[in-house]
């Protein structure tokens, strides 16, 4: 029998085809034409083929800020995912303290990425910032605390203000999943006199995978992304020691109006996350689903 | 392998419980033989998970005591009680092989390699899980799941019991039949106390020599199951071994006889004279099965008439209103039963007499 057949269905899709290509193909398309050109004004353009891609992989400054970048990027999931999942196993299971926890946890999450920048720049100040003073009323340091004096205090201060503000949605996502994990699990695992550590590493993270799936993705694009909250508590600095990649590309496209390199910029970017993000991926599910002997 | 005790346990899972009913279980107070085969069935509800629970050590009991061997173990956790347990839905170690399986419980209690190599070996033989031992749990169909699980309570050779809480829920109707079959052979092998907790009355049939069966938190009888099914110590055990049920008629006392709605049921004169000792509301029960149809009044028949035949294949099952009440009846094909009056026979040694729901005795 013949399939009955209806293109009138691409009318159907025909809306979200519309909708990609306004929202990402169009702009992903503009920026991949920005790129192989040297523009001096609106309909003065000449093309000059791949030179930008040479010269922006050739940028030592651009060299530095991806090292910062994977150093951040790395420092990020190093703490963020470990932290996140002691978190989750030790929260509340059931009664008052679950929405309570639940809902301090979320606070970081609702606050406008700028405005954190703010709140940490005030946390820290050596002289009317909590942290800042409380710290140097130690006197342990020397020099005294200040995150615009050293690399390293501005280090601290950009990890410590991006563990704070997106550890919680690491902690959820782990909550949810092992809140999703059957009773019986823990009681097979009693039964057969597994330790906690076993019931660990047997049970709770192998049925979290999905989750921490998803938590590794997102914290690694979005702390390779960041850009909001570094530039308003340090600008990038001291020196260009917390210059990171957004900040760096938007120094060439937006300050200097450099459209051609910060084009060719961008399409590097892009695909550096689109690749680790991948191979994150593919790592994650093959971890401990793979035939061993 | 051990003899359980149960003495006088209650289970409430509110903190405070004051009425009745706020009891998910009310007074158990049974032993379980060591090496016998037991099932425990009841409806969805009826307290038997908790039960299960109780025994394995995963849930405190609000009252009472167990025993294993006659030795307390009511304060004991399940690892140190040496239980083994397999749920309802298959619980692996998903990252583990088979063989990472089987090996855990051993592992997690110190026992040399040698001979948790040979301990597990040896369950795979049994299980016919020697072919997939090294293969990655997770990607096993739910029978050998189960399997597996059954495999790590029987890799143990010192457990006291194996608890099954309704194991086949989730096996294919086909498989079910064959993964009873085995347990039953392991059983005959290996002779460990095995209880098994059911709604199936199938299951709980074919695989017990004992059942004990439970209703709103209280055990109302332990047989085998033809005592059962013959000797039926509560209406509920009646009403739920068989297919159809057992009937049950509300009576009257009267010398010799119960009256029901009119209609006079003679009874032997054992049975009599206790249900004119029992007080409580009375109850006549009889098996669809020893009902005799017929379409002459005959002695001491009773008129009642046929409202449907349902044909079965190797039986029927006829409906009767018996005055107000229903009466099933299980008839052998080629015995000639007509819609219209028929008039049955009771046959005095299988007709039971029940006191508010107890057989009186």
């Amino acid at each position: 029998m013949d399939k009955w057949q209806d293109n009138r269905a691409w009318f159907l899709v025909l809306p979200v085809f519309v909708i990609v290509a306004f929202s990402a193909l169009i702009p992903l398309m503009t920026v991949v034409n920005y790129s192989v050109q040297d523009i001096f004004g609106p309909g003065e353009t000449v093309f000059v083929g791949t030179e930008w891609f040479k010269q922006m992989l050739g940028d030592y400054r651009l060299h530095d800020a991806l090292l910062r970048q994977f150093l951040f990027s790395g420092l990020v999931l190093l703490i963020e995912i470990p932290l996140g999942i002691l978190i989750a196993l030790a929260m509340p299971k059931k009664g008052w303290g679950v929405s309570t926890s639940l809902v301090i946890l979320a606070l970081p999450l609702l606050i406008p990425w700028n405005v954190i920048g703010t709140i940490w720049i005030i946390f820290t100040r050596p002289d009317i910032g909590l942290f800042g003073v409380g710290i140097n009323s130690l006197n342990l340091l020397d020099p005294p605390f200040d995150h615009t004096a050293t690399p390293l205090y501005a280090w601290i201060t950009v990890m410590l203000m991006e563990v704070w503000h997106w550890t919680p949605l690491v902690a959820l996502l782990a909550y949810a999943g092992l809140r999703a994990i059957p009773e019986a699990y823990y009681q097979a695992a009693r039964i057969d006199g597994a330790s906690p550590w076993a019931t660990f590493w047997y049970i709770q993270l192998p049925k979290m995978r999905g989750v921490l799936t998803i938590a590794v993705l997102l914290r690694w694009m979005d702390s390779f992304l960041i850009y909001a909250e570094p530039y308003v508590l340090t600008g990038g600095g001291p020196g260009n020691s917390t210059t990171f990649l957004s900040i760096y590309l938007v120094k060439i496209a937006l300050q200097q109006f450099d459209l051609g390199p910060g084009a060719a910029f961008s399409l590097i970017y892009f695909l550096i996350v689109l690749l680790f993000s991948f191979i994150f991926y593919q790592a994650l599910q093959r971890v401990g689903k793979g035939e061993k002997g | 392998m051990a003899r359980i005790e149960l003495h006088d346990i209650t289970h409430s899972y509110l903190r405070r419980p004051k009425k009745e009913s706020d009891y998910a279980l009310k007074k158990i107070d049974d032993t379980w033989e060591d090496g016998g085969a037991y099932a425990l069935l009841g409806p969805s509800g009826c307290g038997k998970t908790t039960l299960l629970n109780i025994i394995s050590g995963l849930l405190k009991p609000t009252t009472g005591r167990v025993l294993y061997d006659g030795k307390d173990v009511s304060a004991l956790t399940p690892e140190k009680r040496n239980i083994a347990q397999v749920f309802q839905f298959p619980v692996l170690y998903d990252t583990m092989t088979v063989f990472g399986n089987l090996a855990f419980p051993l592992q997690n209690r110190g026992i040399a390699n040698e001979e948790v190599r040979r301990r597990v070996r040896e369950v795979a033989e049994i299980l016919d899980l020697t072919a997939v031992i090294n293969k990655r749990a997770a990607g096993l169909t739910a029978d050998l799941k189960q399997k597996v699980s059954l495999g790590r309570g029987l890799v143990r050779d010192d457990v006291a019991a194996i608890l099954f809480d309704e194991p086949l829920t989730v096996i294919d109707p086909h498989l079910k039949w064959n993964l009873r079959r085995k347990l039953k052979e392991i059983h005959e092998q290996l002779k460990m106390t095995l209880i098994y907790v059911t709604h199936d009355q199938i299951e709980a049939l074919t695989f017990a020599d004992q059942v004990a069966i439970m209703v709103e938190g209280e055990i109302v009888q332990i047989g085998t199951p033809q005592d059962l099914f013959e000797n039926p110590a509560h209406t509920f055990v009646g009403y739920f071994i068989g297919s159809p049920g057992m009937n049950f008629l509300e009576c009257t006392m009267e010398g010799d006889t119960a009256r029901v709605d009119g209609a006079v049921i003679p009874l032997d004169e054992a049975t009599a004279a206790l249900g004119r000792k029992a007080n409580g509301k009375m109850e006549v029960g009889i098996r669809p099965m020893y009902l005799d149809v017929r379409s002459e009044p005959g002695e001491a028949g009773v008129e009642a008439t046929v409202t449907m035949i349902e044909d079965q294949g190797s039986y029927r099952i006829v409906t009767l209103m018996l005055g107000g009440h229903i009466l099933r009846a299980k008839v052998p094909e080629g015995k000639p039963v007509s819609e219209g009056t028929a008039w049955v026979h009771f046959p005095k040694q299988w007709i039971r007499l029940f006191a508010d729901g107890r057989v009186v005795k």
